[in-house]
């Protein structure tokens, strides 16, 4: 299979001098991490206090973890390592509960970021002959700027298209001769089973890839993709707090996501001891950046759950692979590629007086796609009698819950004392979505 | 004025059945009953011949549930009568939220309750008074039955 390179030295770099270089670029995030206010004070705990006391990658080990809830707790500058006149864009992402957390980027981190994923997109075999239609949301969520500006770098043909209005994409696919796209699995799912529907059919498109990412699915999944559109489809793994998509990436040989191990340094760790795994063993993945500015991030606990393989790839990149996610360390869900966490569903309707105490986060598939339902108990003391006031109660419900996640919900009213009694945060979701 | 209890009701099999059967070990008698829906749940709108005592037992058994005064209009089954009512709220411009209505006797008569979106609702009940319609208050809702 023809292997071509955005950046060959780097992407076959030997281990050795691999390490070397993220050893250089570990100290200069420190350096720049020192300037931030959260990690002044937790590295100067540790006896950290310049670059210094970084000698080797073993030193890393001395640097305590960052959580989601660190990054919130710093809202909004705690983490910013540079002037804020160098700062030329902010990504945002749901916070636990309503703090998000934010990442800055300044022209060199966006640079560096946009590289990432231009390698990532030559190594899938993509050229500039390409046409792109990008499905991710663009906007605060890093999925949609993040390819976009990638596939620009390459010289692809983007079609912005955005998420939704599916007939709309058909007919975009098909007038424009998309080539590729970029997807959550369970949109493609639910585009393959709308083609009819809609008055298309396969011969309409001259789909040749699709890059899915945002949400876990299984290997079985992607066959079924690729043999009903006839298709290559690529894993993709990012978060937002290491900038997006361009974390890890599938090659043409579609075995493990390659982590750019220059721009991330990589561990898996046991999410209840945080002992490191190395190889092999799933665990809860952890990134460190080396080579980002604005907000350098050490050791951040990803809660996704993934292992790395051993080996190399037969492409020649010598940044190893990691595996598809398979779960996640805490609560969160994931909904049509939207993360949401269960604290922020109840940190919206407990507000609410005229909500009970109970509710319940119960999720399902409806097609190919999630159906996030939030079910409430009126509070008896404050009902008025009037149909239109439990009309405008589920309407606000939806509407502050949409500004708080994103998605927009179904909200069903309960009587009291009919949904479950809370004990701990398990019993408050029922995800009864079958995995795909 | 008349007092409808309202009660705020999941639209499944068995709700109806659990309501009317606090009621009926409590001894409270259904005069008149309505359901009004909205798919997953519903408002049952309920007049009883002992208001206050049904509202205290269902509140207690933790349903969700409030009183509300309703306008009780006695009015001659007749060809145009209703035509009648209606345009004397026209008039005052009063808007109705909800009603319905039914007939006691056959030619005789008729009874529409009225759900008003009015403040001054003693104002317009002395209007129809005035006009020529009874109003049945609490007791006389009883008597019908």
């Amino acid at each position: 299979m023809d292997v071509s390179f955005w950046q060959k030295d780097l992407e076959t770099i030997e281990r050795q001098p691999l390490k070397k270089l993220q050893l250089k670029l570990l100290r200069e995030t420190v350096d720049f991490a020192l300037k931030t206010p959260f990690y002044k004070s937790r590295l100067h705990k540790v006896a950290i206090t310049s670059s210094d006391d970084i000698k080797s990658l073993e030193d890393l080990k001395k640097i305590p973890f960052t959580t989601k809830d660190d990054l919130r707790e710093g809202y909004p500058y705690g983490h910013l390592a540079v002037d804020l006149g160098d700062v030329v864009r902010i990504h945002t992402s749901s916070g636990t509960t309503g703090i998000p957390t934010v990442i800055y980027h300044t022209k060199s981190d966006l640079d560096n970021w946009t590289d990432l994923v231009a390698r990532s997109i030559v190594a899938t075999g993509a050229t500039k002959k390409d046409i792109f239609q990008n499905m991710m949301s663009y906007g605060l969520f890093t999925g949609g700027l993040g390819l976009h500006y990638g596939a620009e770098r390459v010289g692809l043909t983007i079609i912005p298209a955005g998420p939704g209005n599916t007939k709309r994409q058909m007919q975009l696919m098909k007038d424009f001769r998309t080539t590729l796209i970029h997807i959550t699995p369970s949109y493609l799912l639910h585009i393959g089973s709308k083609l009819e529907e809609f008055g298309f059919s396969l011969k309409d498109f001259v789909l040749k890839k699709a890059y899915c990412g945002a949400e876990p699915y299984s290997g079985n999944t992607r066959k079924k993709l690729e043999k009903s559109f006839g298709i290559d489809v690529y894993n993709s793994y990012g978060l937002s707090e290491m900038n997006g998509p361009g974390v890890s990436f599938e090659c043409v040989n579609k075995c493990g996501m390659h982590t750019w191990e220059d721009a991330y340094i990589m561990e898996v760790i046991d999410p209840k001891t945080g002992k490191n795994l190395g190889e092999e063993k799933e665990g809860e993945l952890v990134f460190t950046t080396l080579r980002r500015r604005a907000t350098p991030i050490l050791r951040y606990r990803t809660r996704d759950l993934a292992f790395i393989y051993k080996g190399t790839c037969r492409c020649k990149r010598t940044h190893r692979r990691i595996s598809r996610i398979t779960g996640r360390s805490d609560d969160m869900l994931i909904v049509n590629g939207v993360n949401v966490f269960p604290s922020q569903i109840e940190e919206v309707i407990m507000k609410i007086p005229e909500v009970g105490n109970n509710y319940q986060v119960y999720l399902e598939k409806e097609g190919a796609l999630d159906k996030l339902t939030v079910k409430v108990e009126i509070y008896s003391k404050m009902f008025t009698g009037d149909l239109l006031q439990l009309d405008s109660l589920k309407e606000k419900i939806i509407n502050e819950l949409r500004a708080a996640i994103i998605l927009t919900p179904a909200v069903e009213l309960h009587e009291p004392g009919v949904l479950p009694v809370s004990e701990g945060k398990a019993k408050r979701v029922a995800d009864n979505r079958q995995k795909i | 004025m008349a007092k409808q209890l309202n009660i705020f009701m999941e639209n499944r099999p068995g709700r109806l059945a659990s309501i009317a059967e606090v009621l009926y070990k409590n001894k409270i008698n259904i005069i008149t009953f309505t359901i009004q829906d909205r798919g997953d749940f519903g408002l049952v709108k309920m007049m009883v011949d002992k208001p206050k005592d049904a509202h205290l037992v269902l509140a207690d058994k933790g349903y969700a549930c409030a009183l509300k005064e309703v306008l009780v209009v006695s009015i001659p089954d007749k060809p145009g009568n209703l035509f009648k009512l209606a345009k004397i709220l026209l008039k005052y411009k009063v808007n109705i939220s909800d009603a319905y209505g039914f007939v006691m006797a056959a030619e005789k008569q008729g009874i529409c309750s009225l759900e008003l979106a009015l403040l001054d609702k003693k104002k317009i009940k002395s209007i129809l008074i005035k006009e020529g319609f009874s109003i049945l208050e609490e007791e006389g809702i009883y008597e019908l039955v």
